[in-house]
């Protein structure tokens, strides 16, 4: 058994930050940030905001586009770099607030900007083993403004927060394929962990987000052009099959070196990176939901979903709308 | 190897091969590093050759030497 997306639901912070908002404290200007990355404005969550209220409006729209109720869901993935505690999981208290049977299958994953592809592709197994064979939810939630260095103007204006769901249905024969690459390495995109509370242990680092822009920069352009070539060669398909493209907004220059380098029409790569920057696997269920509430997704269309980030992981995703 | 660079670079920028001075720097030619970052890649690419970046490998005369200095 395969799977169709059934609803899509998205949700955003009230605060908006924009560039000129960050120029206040940090040596920067629109002008750099826009033309280096695309963005000229962020969503940051404030204290009333939780990655759990966002994830549970962002699945509340999803379940109501796909007039399901809580009750029939049996699996919930959750994507997130850390949810609002270290235990128990963001996806308890997610399940608890939508009111889901205490019998569904959960589980968060921490697989970075990448997380609701993977997240996609644990829900697949679970649809093609039979385990489950009604519905499931993917919900990704991140709050970058919680791990970005707000001291490093290289870095911290890039981010945002934001949670993006979808509603999955079991379907026989609906296209559904991946191709991934991992490798072990935290040099060059990390983010650290706070102090220790252990008196045995004398680290007392900052939890932030460190990178090497160039480096993920071309680890970038690369991997997408090589997993959607991947994902189209396996599945016997050309560009032109596939409806839209899906890019993790991280950098509109990457978006744009994507589409140079695959000589595809840019009206199929749809971004938001200018409102919201990156906001990790929340990017691209958000980006969806707010194409296919514009119409710019049909029933049947083809679409491949490509994400890249930590790990440094990419992954692409083929899906029959 | 200086045309073909020149050829990558001015197919980048949308110019015409004769508009590219192989002295002038980088940064005068438009390109911010990013897009010597994609340039760095595509040449690579095309030309089989590995670039390490640095500061000093500011312009088109530069890139030569130092791509014909691995051999
Ligand atoms: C982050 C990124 C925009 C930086 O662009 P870059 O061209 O690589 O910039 P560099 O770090 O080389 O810096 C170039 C110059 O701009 C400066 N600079 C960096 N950030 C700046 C800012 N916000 N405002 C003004 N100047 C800035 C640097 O200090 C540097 O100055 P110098 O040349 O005097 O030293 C770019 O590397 C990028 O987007 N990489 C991919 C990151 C990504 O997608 N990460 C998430 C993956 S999931």
């Amino acid at each position: 058994m395969s799977f169709r997306i059934l609803g899509t639901g998205s949700a955003l912070p009230v605060t908006t930050v924009s560039n000129e908002d960050l120029t206040k404290f940090l040596d920067t200007s629109d002008e750099w940030i826009r033309t280096r990355t695309g963005i000229t404005e962020r969503r940051v969550m404030n204290d009333g905001e939780s990655l759990l209220t966002l994830a549970t409006s962002a699945c509340k729209n999803a379940l109501e586009m796909a007039n399901t109720s809580p009750e029939e869901i049996e699996l919930i993935v959750c994507t997130t770099l850390a949810g609002d505690y270290t235990s128990p999981a963001l996806y308890c208290l997610i399940a608890k607030a939508l009111g889901l049977s205490d019998r569904v299958i959960t589980m968060d994953t921490n697989m970075g900007c990448c997380g609701f592809e993977y997240g996609l592709q644990i829900a697949h197994t679970y649809f093609a083993s039979g385990m489950i064979t009604k519905k499931a939810i993917v919900v990704s939630a991140e709050g970058l403004s919680r791990h970005a260095d707000w001291s490093d103007r290289a870095t911290c204006c890039l981010f945002g927060d934001a949670s993006g769901a979808v509603v999955l249905e079991a379907a026989p024969d609906r296209k559904v394929d991946f191709d991934w690459t991992v490798s072990g390495n935290a040099d060059i995109l990390n983010i650290t962990r706070h102090a220790d509370n252990s008196p045995w242990n004398t680290y007392d680092g900052k939890g932030v987000l460190h990178m090497n822009g160039q480096e993920v920069f071309k680890f970038a352009v690369s991997s997408i052009s090589a997993r959607i070539g991947a994902v189209l060669e396996k599945n016997g398909l050309a560009p032109d099959d596939i409806a839209k493209f899906f890019l993790h907004q991280a950098n509109i220059r990457i978006i744009n070196s994507a589409i140079h380098k695959m000589g595809v029409a840019p009206e199929k790569f749809p971004h938001n990176i200018e409102r919201l920057g990156n906001t990790s696997s929340a990017t691209i269920p958000v980006l969806l939901d707010e194409t296919v509430r514009a119409g710019g997704v049909q029933r049947g269309d083809k679409i491949i979903l490509c994400a890249f980030g930590a790990g440094l992981a990419s992954i692409a995703c083929l899906l029959e709308f | 190897m200086k045309e073909k660079l020149i050829a990558i670079i001015a197919e980048y920028l949308g110019k015409d091969a004769s508009e590219i001075e192989a002295d002038a720097t980088f940064e005068d030619l438009g390109l911010d590093s990013l897009d010597i970052a994609e340039l760095v890649m595509q040449i690579e690419d095309e030309l089989g050759v590995t670039i390490e970046l640095n500061a000093e490998l500011n312009n088109i005369d530069k890139l030569v030497e130092y791509i014909e200095n691995q051999g």
